[in-house]
């Protein structure tokens, strides 16, 4: 068996179903992955997201710290609740991790990391603060939900006191704030509007009855997979890894090479890439026949080479197969994908796919 | 416990036999299985005319999350694919053993006797030896 959040009997007693997921037993799906899906384009839904792993830093030097740590640059946070989401990279240019890091004061940092990723990136951190005086701590005591769709916020402010819930109502897209015995942040990893919110292990079961009492759907790992492909989000172990460089893997907006002067750990590495220059590319596909598009399928690119799918599903929003895919650099609008010995043809499109419940393709 | 008709038998592979009254068989996967699966998206049925072996895939069934492969219980010529599953895949969830069969085949001489094939008793161990 595997580890547990603060919610698993919760799950059991809602009749989840149970997988593994990088180590933990997670609800994958509760009655209906595509209905879990609509809820969340349409109303709202509440995932457990406590598996992920909620990293505090903190010393006089934990700016610096951080400069170094990561490609893109924390000093575009200026603001504190701010939010950066960026790769931790080794010095080959591959991705460790890919983290979202909140800025609270300019002692204390506040990473968010995956959960089947944690062990290693606990120990590459702790590695580099060493020297620095940054002291690492993981918030094991903290669980963590995502709640995501149109009607996401203003349900879960409903869970807040007065003051804190205009508080919360009145955060920025990718800022976060302590609200009591909460941090509350305006992200997520859905598409749609939303709050990720930390809170002491003891409080998530009865915030999710009152959500739920609120009429948001209990969601599982399912529809997030598939609320993330048709946003477009990377999901680290399927478009990046510490074998691909996030130039591959369509995370060059979060790389700052800019200022020059910033040594980041893999930005020698990545420089020489750039240098070379015409490396693959990262692209959605959308799938013209029938079928459904999945991970590890070959792309034919007539004339050019070939690619591989990343990740691949059929889209609840679209009702069609979507996917990510790593291209040749020329690849041009249309190409093909060998699904069982047949090949089908796709098209080359910009993600996201969805955004905010509208469909951005045609 | 999933909704095992007594009239029909039953393969470890979760799909399921009718034998139909002009000598072929109507082949589907169980309720277990499509609830297992998920909401279905896709389905590939076989031609009619193809010949095959007993336990050869011969179907797909894809959920959001994963395809599976459909195995013929028995060897046989198939006699037809379900038509309305192209359009409507959702139908092996509503109603497996109805609306949502997934292919007809004529078996071989002796194919029958040979598949083995299990009592709604018998499947019903198999499903709980699996944990479900």
């Amino acid at each position: 068996m595997g580890r547990k959040t603060p919610l698993f009997a919760l799950h059991q007693e809602l009749g989840a179903r149970i997988v593994d997921f990088g180590g933990w037993d997670m609800p994958v799906q509760y009655s209906s992955q595509i209905g879990e899906h609509h809820a969340v384009r349409r109303s709202a839904g509440v995932f457990d997201v406590s598996h992920m792993c909620v990293v505090d830093l903190k010393g006089p030097r934990v700016r610096a710290f951080l400069a170094r740590l990561l490609a893109n640059d924390v000093g575009k946070l200026k603001t504190p609740g701010k939010a950066l989401y960026t790769c931790m990279l080794n010095e080959q240019g591959g991705v460790i991790d890919d983290l979202i890091v909140y800025f609270l004061t300019e002692s204390w940092f506040r990473a968010v990391v995956n959960a089947g990723t944690r062990d290693k990136d606990l120990a590459w951190i702790r590695r580099h603060a060493q020297g620095l005086g940054v002291e690492v701590t993981e918030r094991t005591d903290l669980a963590m939900l995502a709640v995501q769709g149109p009607e996401a916020r203003a349900k879960a402010a409903t869970l807040l006191a007065a003051a804190d819930a205009a508080a919360a109502l009145a955060l920025g897209v990718f800022v976060g704030r302590e609200l009591g015995a909460w941090f509350v942040a305006r992200t997520g990893y859905t598409g749609e509007d939303g709050f990720e919110i930390m809170m002491p292990a003891a409080d998530a079961v009865p915030a999710w009855r009152r959500l739920n009492a609120l009429g948001v759907a209990s969601c599982g790992l399912g529809a997030r997979d598939t609320l993330r492909l048709e946003a477009g989000m990377n999901l680290y172990g399927h478009e990046m890894d510490e074998n691909t460089d996030p130039f591959e893997s369509g995370l060059t907006w979060t790389v700052a090479l800019e200022p020059a002067a910033r040594a980041f750990i893999g930005r020698e590495a990545l420089e020489a890439i750039r240098a070379r220059g015409a490396g693959p590319k990262l692209v959605g596909l959308l799938l013209e026949d029938r079928g459904v598009l999945r991970s590890h399928q070959k792309v034919v690119v007539p004339a050019i080479g070939e690619g591989e799918i990343t990740s691949g599903t059929f889209s609840p929003t679209l009702e069609r197969s979507i996917a990510l895919a790593r291209v040749p650099a020329a690849t041009p609008g249309r190409v093909q994908v060998d699904i069982r010995g047949k090949l089908l043809n796709a098209r080359v499109v910009k993600p996201p796919f969805v955004r905010f419940g509208k469909s951005l393709v045609t | 416990m999933s909704n095992l008709p007594a009239d029909l038998k039953y393969t470890k592979s979760h799909e399921w036999v009718r034998t139909l009254g002009d000598g072929t068989v109507e082949i589907g996967i169980t309720d277990h299985a499509q609830h297992a699966l998920g909401d279905l998206v896709f389905v590939e049925v076989p031609e009619a005319g193809r010949t095959v072996k007993q336990d050869e895939p011969c179907a797909v069934v894809e959920s959001v999350k994963a395809a599976s492969d459909v195995y013929a219980p028995i060897a046989g010529e198939i006699t037809g694919g379900n038509p309305k599953l192209a359009d409507a895949p959702e139908t092996i969830n509503s109603d497996p053993y109805g609306e949502g069969w997934l292919m007809r085949l004529r078996p071989a001489a002796g194919a029958v006797a040979a598949a083995e094939l299990l009592s709604p008793d018998d499947y019903q161990k198999v499903v709980a030896a699996e944990g479900g």
